[in-house]
């Protein structure tokens, strides 16, 4: 059951991007076409799961025991950025089938604030539907994962309105951006609907 | 010479503020901007927030630039912009602690923040410790302009005041402009007026 | 302009920033600690003073009701016990809403302030502000009145468009009371 909320309440409810506003510099760069939206939600869904397996466990066995949480950040950080260079060279090696799918986004994936952003808020946040309310590491493995589908939901729902929005024609000092952050807008009013839902 | 050198640290700050936009130029920094810009106030701190990482890691790294190895060099800056963060939540945690709480989350987020790792990428890394404490000036307080004016107009249209100052008595304001969607209608629209009225000249 | 990429270059200067940086932050945090535990301190005596009539000392204290435990402070001034400042949190429309409830000696409540809330800007997070529906909470006994929101049958005036968060501030409310009552009949308080 709680696993149930816990998907819930992370791709709807509290989508990443349209209720958290995580990872929004990606979310406008790479959703011009379905394709690289695509492509772009499933290196994020994949770096996102593996980062918080190991930002838990680090955490949990060496920042708390050693009382160092204050490290936190600098620490949380140092990781992500040496996982997606790893996940790089592994994947250049293993499937370069994958690789070429997904490689171009990798070296972006660092410096989008959605990994760090749920990595964080696994370790800190409470959360009202666990028990004592902190994730033990199955519940933040799945709300990863969730929240990531989450991203992929939005991006790709996003990414279809804005290869029709690139047929229209809009006043000129509307063009590109603008619209598209206005047509987000009217999306996160219908993800609106689902708040409230599960807390 | 002298009031050349003067007039170019003045330029650097002023590109910053109109020219480099970092908010409606250059789109970078999204998430804090739409997240914290739910009152001008929470706008306001979190681009001063920004402002004091941005000119320490500037300096910092402007320091250090010569000395860091080409293919080490995006983790050494990840390293040294976290250090600020992390002094930063110290210093709020210590002496604003309210404000720390409303700006939860997205303080340790300044670290991934791609307006600060773009300054020290595109500036801080070729230019010595003066003139990148200034341009880190000049792109902070663009960032903290723009969080500011959205904040003010969310909170005018969301809550119908300015500053904490209410001045509907009482009533509610258009709430969607508080919440998400607001954030980003609020954007769209700003953007808009900055490319019809000072992009153009 | 960068020195040349080689790996004792690249391991040395890492090394080097990675050691620096943390030795700063462990300074940093060993002359912060002391400001920010004192405003943690600080922010809990504020909502204690707020809830409670003037006392002169506090002491932290836990109590278990209903297979919940909760966290009190006893106040006294002088010999006589002024009050408790019990923390409750339920669940309200946007996350956990943690109240400090002020109960006086008599089981009457003396006020109530939020400790934390996420609920809605402009609606639910109104039960930190309006004043209205903060205001009945100043001296509410639950003997005379009944304790939900009107819409339930209760003496509780909502706050407007907010019923679930109203409902969850109640519930907080009489849960403080539940362990106020547990802590009086000498339930297992451990300090």
């Amino acid at each position: 059951m709680e696993y149930f909320l816990i998907i819930i309440s992370a791709i709807f409810v509290n989508n990443i991007v349209l209720a958290q506003f995580l990872g929004i510099c990606p979310f406008l760069g790479v959703s011009n076409k379905l394709s690289t939206a695509t492509g772009m939600s499933m290196a994020v869904c994949f770096v996102i799961t593996l980062a918080t397996l190991v930002t838990y466990l680090i955490n949990q066995y060496l920042l708390v025991p050693f009382g160092l949480t204050f490290l936190q950040t600098i620490a949380f950080i140092l990781v992500i950025a040496a996982l997606v260079q790893m996940v790089e060279i592994v994947l250049k090696k293993v499937s370069p089938a994958l690789y070429q799918a997904l490689g171009i986004f990798l070296p972006l994936i660092t410096t989008n604030c959605a990994v760090l952003g749920v990595a964080i808020n696994v370790v800190t946040k409470q959360f009202s539907f666990v028990p004592g309310g902190m994730l033990n590491l199955g519940q933040a493995l799945v709300y990863a994962f969730a929240t990531s589908l989450g991203y992929g939901l939005a991006m790709v729902i996003f990414a279809g309105i804005r290869e029709h929005l690139a047929l229209n024609d809009v006043p000129k000092a509307f063009k590109g951006v603008p619209i598209a952050i206005i047509s987000v807008g009217i999306l996160a009013l219908a993800f609106m609907g689902f708040s409230g839902m599960v807390k | 010479m002298e009031d050349k050198a003067m007039s170019n640290k003045l330029k650097l700050i002023g590109d910053g503020l109109v020219k480099n936009n970092p908010t409606f130029v250059l789109l970078l920094g999204m998430c804090p901007t739409l997240a914290t810009t739910t009152s001008a106030i929470n706008g306001l701190s979190m681009g001063l927030a920004t402002l004091f990482v941005l000119v320490l890691s500037n300096m910092a790294i402007s320091a250090i630039a010569p000395v860091v190895p080409d293919k080490v060099h995006i983790p050494v800056y990840i390293v040294v912009i976290a250090t600020f963060v992390t002094l930063l939540q110290f210093l709020m945690q210590a002496y604003t602690p309210a404000m720390y709480e409303t700006l939860g989350l997205f303080i340790p987020l300044i670290v991934v923040n791609c307006i600060v790792l773009g300054r020290a990428e595109a500036f801080a890394n070729k230019h010595g410790v003066l003139e990148s404490a200034c341009d880190g000036l000049g792109v902070g307080l663009g960032f903290t302009c723009s969080l500011t004016v959205l904040g003010l107009v969310r909170e005018i249209l969301g809550s119908g005041s300015a500053f904490g100052f209410n001045f509907i008595g009482g009533h509610d304001g258009m709430l969607a402009f508080v919440m998400a969607p607001g954030a980003f209608l609020c954007l769209g629209y700003l953007m808009v007026l900055f490319n019809k009225f000072v992009k153009k000249n | 302009m960068a020195v040349k990429s080689n790996l004792t270059n690249m391991v040395l200067v890492l090394g080097i920033t990675c050691l620096v940086c943390s030795a700063l932050l462990g300074g940093a945090y060993a002359l912060t600690k002391e400001p920010i535990d004192k405003a943690v301190v600080e922010k809990t005596n504020r909502a204690i003073s707020q809830v409670l009539p003037a006392f002169s000392e506090t002491a932290y204290k836990e109590v278990s009701s209903d297979g919940k435990t909760y966290h009190y402070y006893e106040a006294t001034n002088g010999s006589s016990v002024v009050g408790y400042a019990i923390e409750s949190t339920t669940v309200g429309f946007g996350g956990n809403l943690t109240l400090m409830v002020g109960v006086t000696p008599d089981g009457v409540v003396y006020n109530t302030s939020v400790l934390s809330q996420s609920e809605t800007p402009g609606l639910g997070a109104k039960c930190n502000t309006d004043e209205k529906f903060m205001a009945q909470w100043k001296g509410f006994d639950p003997s005379s009145k009944i304790l939900s929101v009107k819409k339930d049958g209760g003496d509780v005036d909502a706050i407007t468009a907010s019923t679930i968060t109203s409902r969850a501030y109640t519930e907080a409310v009489k849960n403080a009371l539940e362990a106020f009552k547990s802590l009086n009949n000498g339930g297992q308080s451990n300090e």
